[in-house]
Protein backbone atom coordinates (compact mmCIF):
# COMPACT_ATOMS: atom_id res chain seq x y z
CA UNK A 1 0.00 0.00 0.00
CA UNK A 2 1.09 3.87 -0.99
CA UNK A 3 1.95 5.48 2.22
CA UNK A 4 3.17 8.98 2.69
CA UNK A 5 6.76 9.75 4.54
CA UNK A 6 7.71 13.66 5.13
CA UNK A 7 11.03 14.22 5.82
CA UNK A 8 13.93 17.23 5.25
CA UNK A 9 16.67 16.14 2.81
CA UNK A 10 19.48 18.67 2.12
CA UNK A 11 17.74 21.27 4.42
CA UNK A 12 14.42 20.83 1.89
CA UNK A 13 10.88 19.69 3.02
CA UNK A 14 10.27 16.49 1.20
CA UNK A 15 6.95 14.34 1.35
CA UNK A 16 6.79 11.05 -1.30
CA UNK A 17 4.24 8.43 -2.04
CA UNK A 18 6.23 5.06 -1.23
CA UNK A 19 5.61 1.39 -0.46
CA UNK A 20 5.86 0.47 3.29
CA UNK A 21 8.68 -1.74 2.22
CA UNK A 22 10.88 1.17 0.70
CA UNK A 23 14.41 1.82 1.81
CA UNK A 24 15.64 5.34 2.88
CA UNK A 25 18.16 5.03 -0.05
CA UNK A 26 15.28 4.20 -2.56
CA UNK A 27 13.32 7.24 -1.91
CA UNK A 28 17.17 9.47 -1.88
CA UNK A 29 18.05 7.81 -5.12
CA UNK A 30 14.60 7.18 -7.19
CA UNK A 31 12.61 9.57 -5.78
CA UNK A 32 14.46 12.57 -5.29
CA UNK A 33 16.95 11.61 -8.29
CA UNK A 34 20.08 12.11 -5.62
CA UNK A 35 22.00 8.99 -7.41
CA UNK A 36 25.23 10.50 -5.42
CA UNK A 37 24.30 7.89 -2.59
CA UNK A 38 25.33 4.63 -3.96
CA UNK A 39 24.15 1.33 -3.24
CA UNK A 40 27.83 -0.73 -3.09
CA UNK A 41 26.38 -3.98 -1.05
CA UNK A 42 22.75 -3.33 0.05
CA UNK A 43 23.95 -5.89 3.26
CA UNK A 44 24.80 -3.03 5.59
CA UNK A 45 28.87 -3.94 4.66
CA UNK A 46 30.11 -1.70 2.43
CA UNK A 47 28.88 2.02 3.58
CA UNK A 48 28.89 3.72 0.24
CA UNK A 49 24.85 4.42 0.85
CA UNK A 50 26.10 6.48 3.76
CA UNK A 51 24.33 9.67 4.97
CA UNK A 52 23.23 11.79 7.79
CA UNK A 53 20.41 11.28 9.18
CA UNK A 54 19.22 13.72 12.32
CA UNK A 55 22.71 14.58 12.19
CA UNK A 56 25.01 10.83 12.73
CA UNK A 57 25.77 8.62 9.90
CA UNK A 58 23.71 5.78 9.02
CA UNK A 59 23.90 3.12 6.03
CA UNK A 60 20.58 3.93 4.44
CA UNK A 61 20.30 0.85 2.66
CA UNK A 62 19.63 -0.54 6.13
CA UNK A 63 16.62 1.98 7.16
CA UNK A 64 13.07 2.10 6.12
CA UNK A 65 12.08 5.49 4.54
CA UNK A 66 9.02 5.09 7.01
CA UNK A 67 11.93 5.33 10.16
CA UNK A 68 13.05 8.48 8.33
CA UNK A 69 9.36 10.01 9.04
CA UNK A 70 10.13 13.46 10.17
CA UNK A 71 14.15 13.39 9.91
CA UNK A 72 17.03 15.49 9.08
CA UNK A 73 18.66 13.97 6.19
CA UNK A 74 21.68 15.53 4.18
CA UNK A 75 23.42 13.71 1.00
CA UNK A 76 26.52 14.49 -0.80
CA UNK A 77 24.52 16.63 -2.95
CA UNK A 78 24.02 18.59 0.29
CA UNK A 79 27.41 19.21 1.71
CA UNK A 80 29.10 21.90 -0.82
CA UNK A 81 28.15 25.33 -0.59
CA UNK A 82 25.23 26.49 -2.87
CA UNK A 83 28.08 28.63 -4.86
CA UNK A 84 30.07 24.75 -5.47
CA UNK A 85 32.39 25.82 -2.89
CA UNK A 86 33.59 22.16 -1.69
CA UNK A 87 33.08 21.35 2.11
CA UNK A 88 36.59 20.91 3.70
CA UNK A 89 36.33 17.41 3.66
CA UNK A 90 35.47 16.91 -0.23
CA UNK A 91 38.00 19.47 -0.13
CA UNK A 92 40.82 17.10 1.86
CA UNK A 93 39.76 14.18 -0.49
CA UNK A 94 40.82 16.29 -3.49
CA UNK A 95 44.10 17.48 -1.90
CA UNK A 96 45.02 14.42 -1.25
CA UNK A 97 43.90 12.15 -3.99
CA UNK A 98 41.22 10.19 -1.15
CA UNK A 99 39.75 8.50 -4.49
CA UNK A 100 40.07 6.39 -7.77
CA UNK A 101 36.97 5.18 -9.40
CA UNK A 102 34.84 7.16 -6.47
CA UNK A 103 32.04 4.70 -6.17
CA UNK A 104 32.78 4.59 -2.25
CA UNK A 105 33.55 8.10 -1.75
CA UNK A 106 30.35 9.88 -0.80
CA UNK A 107 29.77 7.61 1.76
CA UNK A 108 33.30 8.30 2.86
CA UNK A 109 32.52 12.14 3.18
CA UNK A 110 29.23 11.58 4.71
CA UNK A 111 31.15 9.11 7.58
CA UNK A 112 34.10 11.71 7.45
CA UNK A 113 32.68 14.64 8.45
CA UNK A 114 30.00 12.97 11.07
CA UNK A 115 33.57 11.60 12.79
CA UNK A 116 35.66 14.51 12.05
CA UNK A 117 32.62 17.01 14.08
CA UNK A 118 33.94 14.58 17.45
CA UNK A 119 37.65 14.15 16.46
CA UNK A 120 38.85 17.37 15.47
CA UNK A 121 42.64 15.77 15.32
CA UNK A 122 41.84 12.30 15.17
CA UNK A 123 45.20 9.82 14.76
CA UNK A 124 45.40 7.52 11.99
CA UNK A 125 44.38 4.52 14.25
CA UNK A 126 41.11 6.54 15.40
CA UNK A 127 40.60 7.52 11.48
CA UNK A 128 41.17 3.66 10.82
CA UNK A 129 38.97 2.00 13.02
CA UNK A 130 36.25 4.89 11.75
CA UNK A 131 36.35 3.75 8.42
CA UNK A 132 35.13 0.36 9.85
CA UNK A 133 31.94 0.09 8.01
CA UNK A 134 33.16 1.73 4.73
CA UNK A 135 34.88 -0.42 2.00
CA UNK A 136 37.24 0.77 -0.53
CA UNK A 137 37.77 -1.46 -3.35
CA UNK A 138 40.52 0.78 -5.30
CA UNK A 139 42.57 2.85 -2.78
CA UNK A 140 43.76 0.78 -0.54
CA UNK A 141 42.36 3.43 2.19
CA UNK A 142 46.03 4.94 2.72
CA UNK A 143 44.89 8.50 1.10
CA UNK A 144 41.49 8.07 2.56
CA UNK A 145 43.28 7.87 6.27
CA UNK A 146 45.32 10.87 4.85
CA UNK A 147 42.07 13.09 3.38
CA UNK A 148 40.12 12.60 6.36
CA UNK A 149 42.85 13.43 8.90
CA UNK A 150 43.35 16.45 7.31
CA UNK A 151 39.49 17.36 6.88
CA UNK A 152 38.99 17.11 10.12
CA UNK A 153 41.91 19.71 11.15
CA UNK A 154 40.02 21.93 8.41
CA UNK A 155 37.00 21.49 9.81
CA UNK A 156 38.25 22.55 13.19
CA UNK A 157 40.04 25.63 11.60
CA UNK A 158 36.71 26.37 10.80
CA UNK A 159 36.88 25.99 6.81
CA UNK B 1 11.56 -7.67 0.63
CA UNK B 2 8.07 -8.99 1.28
CA UNK B 3 5.35 -6.18 1.63
CA UNK B 4 3.80 -5.64 5.29
CA UNK B 5 1.88 -2.99 7.15
CA UNK B 6 3.84 -0.33 9.35
CA UNK B 7 3.03 1.17 12.63
CA UNK B 8 3.93 3.73 14.53
CA UNK B 9 2.53 2.88 17.67
CA UNK B 10 3.05 5.65 20.67
CA UNK B 11 3.33 3.95 23.57
CA UNK B 12 4.83 0.19 24.73
CA UNK B 13 1.20 -0.46 25.36
CA UNK B 14 0.11 0.15 21.78
CA UNK B 15 3.16 -1.48 20.52
CA UNK B 16 1.54 -4.61 22.16
CA UNK B 17 -1.69 -4.39 21.15
CA UNK B 18 -0.66 -4.34 17.50
CA UNK B 19 2.60 -7.49 17.95
CA UNK B 20 0.08 -10.20 17.42
CA UNK B 21 0.28 -13.52 15.08
CA UNK B 22 3.33 -12.86 12.03
CA UNK B 23 3.92 -8.86 13.70
CA UNK B 24 7.60 -8.53 14.08
CA UNK B 25 9.21 -5.20 16.64
CA UNK B 26 11.36 -3.17 14.54
CA UNK B 27 14.47 -1.56 16.55
CA UNK B 28 17.33 0.15 14.85
CA UNK B 29 16.48 -2.29 12.00
CA UNK B 30 20.24 -3.26 11.52
CA UNK B 31 19.69 -7.12 11.56
CA UNK B 32 15.85 -7.21 10.78
CA UNK B 33 15.77 -4.69 7.59
CA UNK B 34 18.01 -7.11 5.80
CA UNK B 35 16.85 -10.25 7.22
CA UNK B 36 13.65 -9.26 5.80
CA UNK B 37 15.57 -8.44 2.16
CA UNK B 38 16.94 -11.79 2.30
CA UNK B 39 13.13 -13.19 2.95
CA UNK B 40 14.37 -14.47 6.20
CA UNK B 41 11.77 -13.11 7.90
CA UNK B 42 8.44 -11.90 5.89
CA UNK B 43 6.25 -10.48 8.83
CA UNK B 44 2.55 -9.45 8.29
CA UNK B 45 3.49 -6.24 10.13
CA UNK B 46 5.96 -4.34 11.15
CA UNK B 47 5.98 -2.10 14.48
CA UNK B 48 8.37 0.30 15.02
CA UNK B 49 9.74 1.06 18.46
CA UNK B 50 11.64 4.04 17.34
CA UNK B 51 8.79 6.72 18.53
CA UNK B 52 8.34 5.69 21.95
CA UNK B 53 10.32 8.12 23.88
CA UNK B 54 10.63 6.35 27.04
CA UNK B 55 12.26 3.15 25.57
CA UNK B 56 15.36 5.11 24.89
CA UNK B 57 17.75 6.54 27.47
CA UNK B 58 20.46 5.59 30.54
CA UNK B 59 19.84 5.68 34.62
CA UNK B 60 22.68 5.03 36.96
CA UNK B 61 22.70 4.72 40.59
CA UNK B 62 25.77 3.44 41.59
CA UNK B 63 24.34 -0.36 41.70
CA UNK B 64 23.04 -0.57 38.42
CA UNK B 65 23.26 0.85 34.90
CA UNK B 66 19.63 0.74 33.60
CA UNK B 67 19.75 1.12 29.88
CA UNK B 68 16.40 1.45 27.88
CA UNK B 69 15.77 -0.74 24.87
CA UNK B 70 15.96 1.68 22.32
CA UNK B 71 19.14 3.17 23.67
CA UNK B 72 21.62 3.12 20.12
CA UNK B 73 24.74 1.83 20.67
CA UNK B 74 27.00 4.62 20.30
CA UNK B 75 24.95 6.26 23.15
CA UNK B 76 26.13 3.60 25.62
CA UNK B 77 29.49 3.59 23.91
CA UNK B 78 30.08 7.56 24.84
CA UNK B 79 27.87 7.55 27.78
CA UNK B 80 29.94 10.05 30.86
CA UNK B 81 27.66 7.83 33.02
CA UNK B 82 28.32 4.59 31.64
CA UNK B 83 31.90 4.71 31.51
CA UNK B 84 32.25 6.03 34.83
CA UNK B 85 30.22 3.04 36.69
CA UNK B 86 31.02 0.23 33.95
CA UNK B 87 33.78 0.92 31.68
CA UNK B 88 34.16 -2.98 30.44
CA UNK B 89 30.09 -1.83 28.60
CA UNK B 90 30.74 1.22 26.84
CA UNK B 91 33.73 -0.22 26.02
CA UNK B 92 31.88 -3.38 24.24
CA UNK B 93 29.31 -0.73 22.90
CA UNK B 94 31.83 0.54 20.88
CA UNK B 95 33.16 -2.38 19.66
CA UNK B 96 29.71 -3.62 17.86
CA UNK B 97 29.85 -3.25 14.35
CA UNK B 98 31.17 -0.04 12.88
CA UNK B 99 30.12 3.80 13.43
CA UNK B 100 26.89 3.77 11.20
CA UNK B 101 25.39 0.28 12.73
CA UNK B 102 26.25 1.79 16.08
CA UNK B 103 24.27 5.19 15.27
CA UNK B 104 21.17 2.77 14.87
CA UNK B 105 21.53 -0.51 16.80
CA UNK B 106 20.03 -0.70 20.03
CA UNK B 107 20.82 -2.66 22.96
CA UNK B 108 17.26 -4.36 23.25
CA UNK B 109 17.45 -5.78 19.33
CA UNK B 110 21.04 -7.09 20.00
CA UNK B 111 19.48 -8.99 23.11
CA UNK B 112 16.09 -10.11 21.88
CA UNK B 113 17.69 -11.42 18.24
CA UNK B 114 20.45 -13.05 20.88
CA UNK B 115 23.05 -13.73 17.88
CA UNK B 116 25.51 -16.31 18.63
CA UNK B 117 28.14 -13.68 18.08
CA UNK B 118 26.94 -10.76 19.29
CA UNK B 119 28.55 -8.83 22.01
CA UNK B 120 25.41 -7.43 24.46
CA UNK B 121 24.98 -11.27 25.91
CA UNK B 122 27.97 -11.39 27.24
CA UNK B 123 27.52 -7.97 29.15
CA UNK B 124 24.00 -9.29 30.48
CA UNK B 125 25.40 -12.62 31.42
CA UNK B 126 28.75 -11.41 33.15
CA UNK B 127 27.14 -8.74 34.70
CA UNK B 128 23.89 -10.54 36.23
CA UNK B 129 21.79 -8.14 34.26
CA UNK B 130 18.18 -7.95 34.81
CA UNK B 131 16.06 -8.01 31.53
CA UNK B 132 12.53 -5.91 31.99
CA UNK B 133 9.45 -6.84 29.17
CA UNK B 134 6.61 -5.12 29.07
CA UNK B 135 5.53 -8.56 31.02
CA UNK B 136 7.77 -9.11 34.03
CA UNK B 137 11.32 -9.33 34.71
CA UNK B 138 14.07 -11.66 33.67
CA UNK B 139 17.14 -12.71 35.26
CA UNK B 140 20.29 -12.80 32.45
CA UNK B 141 20.50 -16.71 33.65
CA UNK B 142 17.62 -17.53 32.61
CA UNK B 143 17.06 -15.26 29.21
CA UNK B 144 19.11 -16.95 26.65
CA UNK B 145 17.85 -20.21 25.39
CA UNK B 146 19.97 -20.98 22.43
CA UNK B 147 21.12 -19.93 19.09
CA UNK B 148 18.79 -16.77 18.41
CA UNK B 149 16.22 -18.12 20.74
CA UNK B 150 15.60 -16.15 24.87
CA UNK B 151 12.37 -16.81 26.97
CA UNK B 152 10.69 -14.13 25.95
CA UNK B 153 7.18 -14.84 24.21
CA UNK B 154 5.30 -14.13 21.04
CA UNK B 155 5.09 -10.34 20.99
CA UNK B 156 6.66 -9.73 24.39
CA UNK B 157 8.83 -6.21 24.31
CA UNK B 158 11.82 -5.79 26.03
CA UNK B 159 11.77 -2.12 27.39
CA UNK B 160 15.12 -2.04 29.62
CA UNK B 161 18.31 -3.85 30.96
CA UNK B 162 19.55 -3.39 33.70
CA UNK B 163 23.32 -4.09 34.52
CA UNK B 164 24.74 -4.49 38.02
CA UNK B 165 27.85 -2.59 39.08
CA UNK B 166 31.01 -4.59 39.37
CA UNK B 167 33.91 -3.88 41.28
CA UNK B 168 35.81 -4.45 38.13
CA UNK B 169 35.00 -5.86 34.55
CA UNK B 170 36.27 -6.08 31.17
CA UNK B 171 35.76 -7.31 27.85
CA UNK B 172 37.89 -9.12 24.88
CA UNK B 173 37.14 -9.51 21.93
CA UNK B 174 38.49 -11.64 19.01
CA UNK B 175 36.82 -9.97 15.98
CA UNK B 176 35.86 -11.74 12.34
CA UNK B 177 38.01 -8.98 10.52
CA UNK B 178 35.32 -8.69 7.84
CA UNK B 179 31.76 -8.56 10.24
CA UNK B 180 33.58 -7.46 13.91
CA UNK B 181 31.04 -10.13 14.98
CA UNK B 182 33.08 -11.57 17.94
CA UNK B 183 34.44 -15.18 16.98
CA UNK B 184 34.96 -15.04 20.48
CA UNK B 185 34.66 -12.78 23.25
CA UNK B 186 34.45 -12.90 26.64
CA UNK B 187 33.28 -10.70 29.43
CA UNK B 188 34.75 -11.21 32.79
CA UNK B 189 33.01 -9.12 35.96
CA UNK B 190 34.60 -9.31 39.79
CA UNK B 191 31.95 -8.74 41.82
CA UNK B 192 34.24 -8.92 44.94
CA UNK B 193 34.44 -12.34 46.04
CA UNK B 194 31.93 -13.94 43.23
CA UNK B 195 33.19 -13.64 39.90
CA UNK B 196 31.39 -14.26 36.17
CA UNK B 197 32.71 -15.03 33.30
CA UNK B 198 30.46 -15.36 30.15
CA UNK B 199 31.79 -16.16 27.00
CA UNK B 200 30.10 -15.07 23.53
CA UNK B 201 30.80 -16.63 19.49
CA UNK B 202 31.90 -19.92 20.72
CA UNK B 203 29.08 -21.93 21.26
CA UNK B 204 25.41 -21.79 19.46
CA UNK B 205 24.72 -19.04 22.65
CA UNK B 206 26.03 -17.02 25.39
CA UNK B 207 27.51 -19.05 28.03
CA UNK B 208 29.43 -19.20 31.50
CA UNK B 209 32.91 -20.62 32.38
CA UNK B 210 31.89 -22.15 35.65
CA UNK B 211 35.87 -23.21 35.66
CA UNK B 212 37.07 -19.56 35.19
CA UNK B 213 34.58 -18.47 37.70
CA UNK B 214 35.78 -20.80 40.91
CA UNK B 215 39.32 -20.27 39.66
CA UNK B 216 39.11 -15.99 39.61
CA UNK B 217 36.96 -16.44 42.76
CA UNK B 218 39.84 -17.83 44.43
CA UNK B 219 42.72 -15.34 42.99
CA UNK B 220 41.50 -12.62 40.50
CA UNK B 221 44.41 -12.91 38.37
CA UNK B 222 45.22 -14.31 34.47
CA UNK B 223 47.11 -16.83 35.62
CA UNK B 224 44.54 -18.35 37.18
CA UNK B 225 42.40 -19.03 33.89
CA UNK B 226 45.66 -18.96 31.87
CA UNK B 227 45.90 -22.63 32.17
CA UNK B 228 41.89 -24.05 31.96
CA UNK B 229 40.73 -25.22 28.62
CA UNK B 230 37.39 -24.91 27.31
CA UNK B 231 36.05 -28.13 26.22
CA UNK B 232 35.38 -27.99 22.36
CA UNK B 233 31.87 -29.95 22.79
CA UNK B 234 29.52 -28.45 21.32
CA UNK B 235 31.26 -25.32 20.54
CA UNK B 236 30.63 -23.82 16.94
CA UNK B 237 32.26 -25.07 13.87
CA UNK B 238 32.57 -23.12 10.58
CA UNK B 239 34.34 -21.33 7.50
CA UNK B 240 35.83 -18.46 10.43
CA UNK B 241 36.89 -21.04 13.19
CA UNK B 242 36.88 -24.81 14.24
CA UNK B 243 35.60 -26.08 17.56
CA UNK B 244 39.00 -26.66 18.81
CA UNK B 245 40.63 -23.02 17.90
CA UNK B 246 37.91 -20.93 19.53
CA UNK B 247 38.23 -23.30 22.74
CA UNK B 248 41.50 -22.18 22.45
CA UNK B 249 40.61 -18.75 21.65
CA UNK B 250 38.74 -18.75 25.82
CA UNK B 251 41.11 -19.09 27.07
CA UNK B 252 43.07 -16.15 25.95
CA UNK B 253 40.64 -14.00 25.51
CA UNK B 254 39.51 -14.55 29.35
CA UNK B 255 43.45 -14.30 30.19
CA UNK B 256 43.66 -11.13 28.86
CA UNK B 257 40.10 -9.90 30.00
CA UNK B 258 41.37 -10.13 33.50
CA UNK B 259 44.69 -8.57 32.59
CA UNK B 260 42.42 -5.59 31.71
CA UNK B 261 40.55 -5.71 34.42
CA UNK B 262 43.57 -5.27 36.36
CA UNK B 263 44.76 -2.92 34.71
C1 LIG C 1 27.63 -4.63 9.48
C2 LIG C 1 27.09 -5.06 10.82
C3 LIG C 1 27.99 -5.42 11.80
C4 LIG C 1 27.54 -5.84 13.05
N1 LIG C 1 28.45 -6.17 13.99
C5 LIG C 1 28.03 -6.56 15.22
C6 LIG C 1 28.96 -6.89 16.24
O1 LIG C 1 30.17 -6.80 16.05
N2 LIG C 1 28.49 -7.29 17.43
C7 LIG C 1 27.15 -7.34 17.70
O2 LIG C 1 26.79 -7.68 18.80
N3 LIG C 1 26.24 -7.01 16.77
C8 LIG C 1 26.65 -6.61 15.54
N4 LIG C 1 25.72 -6.28 14.59
C9 LIG C 1 24.29 -6.35 14.94
C10 LIG C 1 23.81 -5.03 15.53
O3 LIG C 1 24.32 -4.87 16.83
C11 LIG C 1 22.29 -4.96 15.56
O4 LIG C 1 22.02 -3.62 15.81
C12 LIG C 1 21.58 -5.79 16.60
O5 LIG C 1 21.85 -7.13 16.53
C13 LIG C 1 20.09 -5.68 16.44
O6 LIG C 1 19.67 -4.51 16.98
P1 LIG C 1 18.65 -3.59 16.22
O7 LIG C 1 18.31 -2.49 17.15
O8 LIG C 1 19.18 -3.18 14.91
O9 LIG C 1 17.38 -4.55 16.09
P2 LIG C 1 16.43 -4.95 14.88
O10 LIG C 1 17.22 -5.39 13.72
O11 LIG C 1 15.43 -3.87 14.65
O12 LIG C 1 15.68 -6.18 15.54
C14 LIG C 1 16.34 -7.41 15.78
C15 LIG C 1 15.36 -8.41 16.37
O13 LIG C 1 15.03 -8.09 17.71
C16 LIG C 1 13.63 -7.89 17.87
N5 LIG C 1 13.48 -6.76 18.80
C17 LIG C 1 14.03 -5.53 18.63
N6 LIG C 1 13.77 -4.75 19.70
C18 LIG C 1 13.06 -5.50 20.56
C19 LIG C 1 12.52 -5.25 21.87
N7 LIG C 1 12.66 -4.07 22.49
N8 LIG C 1 11.84 -6.26 22.48
C20 LIG C 1 11.70 -7.47 21.87
N9 LIG C 1 12.19 -7.75 20.65
C21 LIG C 1 12.87 -6.79 20.00
C22 LIG C 1 13.11 -7.65 16.48
O14 LIG C 1 11.75 -8.04 16.35
C23 LIG C 1 14.03 -8.50 15.63
O15 LIG C 1 13.61 -9.83 15.63
C24 LIG C 1 26.13 -5.86 13.33
C25 LIG C 1 25.23 -5.48 12.34
C26 LIG C 1 25.69 -5.08 11.09
C27 LIG C 1 24.70 -4.67 10.05
S1 LIG D 1 24.88 -0.37 0.18
FE1 LIG D 1 24.44 0.12 2.23
S2 LIG D 1 26.14 -0.62 3.29
FE2 LIG D 1 26.54 -1.25 1.24
S1 LIG E 1 37.69 4.72 -4.92
FE1 LIG E 1 36.89 3.01 -5.97
S2 LIG E 1 35.85 1.96 -4.37
FE2 LIG E 1 36.88 3.50 -3.32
Amino acid sequence: MAVKVSLKVNGKSVSVEVEERTLLVTVIRENLRLTGTHVGCDTAQCGACTVSMNGKAVKSCSILAMQAEGADVMTIEGVAKADGTLHAMQAAFKEHHGLQCGFCTPGMVMNAIDFAKSHPNPSEQEIREALEGNLCRCTGYHNIVKAIGAGAKAMAAGK
Amino acid sequence: MHAFKYHRPASVNDAAALAKGEAKLLAGGQTLVQTMKLRLASPSDIIDLGTIKDLAGIKSDGKSVTVGAMTRHAEVAHSADVKKAIPALAALAGMIGDRQVRAMGTCGGSIANNDPAADYPAAVLALNATITTNKGKYEADKFFKGMFTTALGAGEIITSVSFQVPKRAAYTKFKNPASRFAIVGVFVADFGGSVRVAVTGAGPAVFRQADMEKALGAKFAPESVANIKQKQDGLNSDMHASAEYRAHLVTVMARRAVEAALR
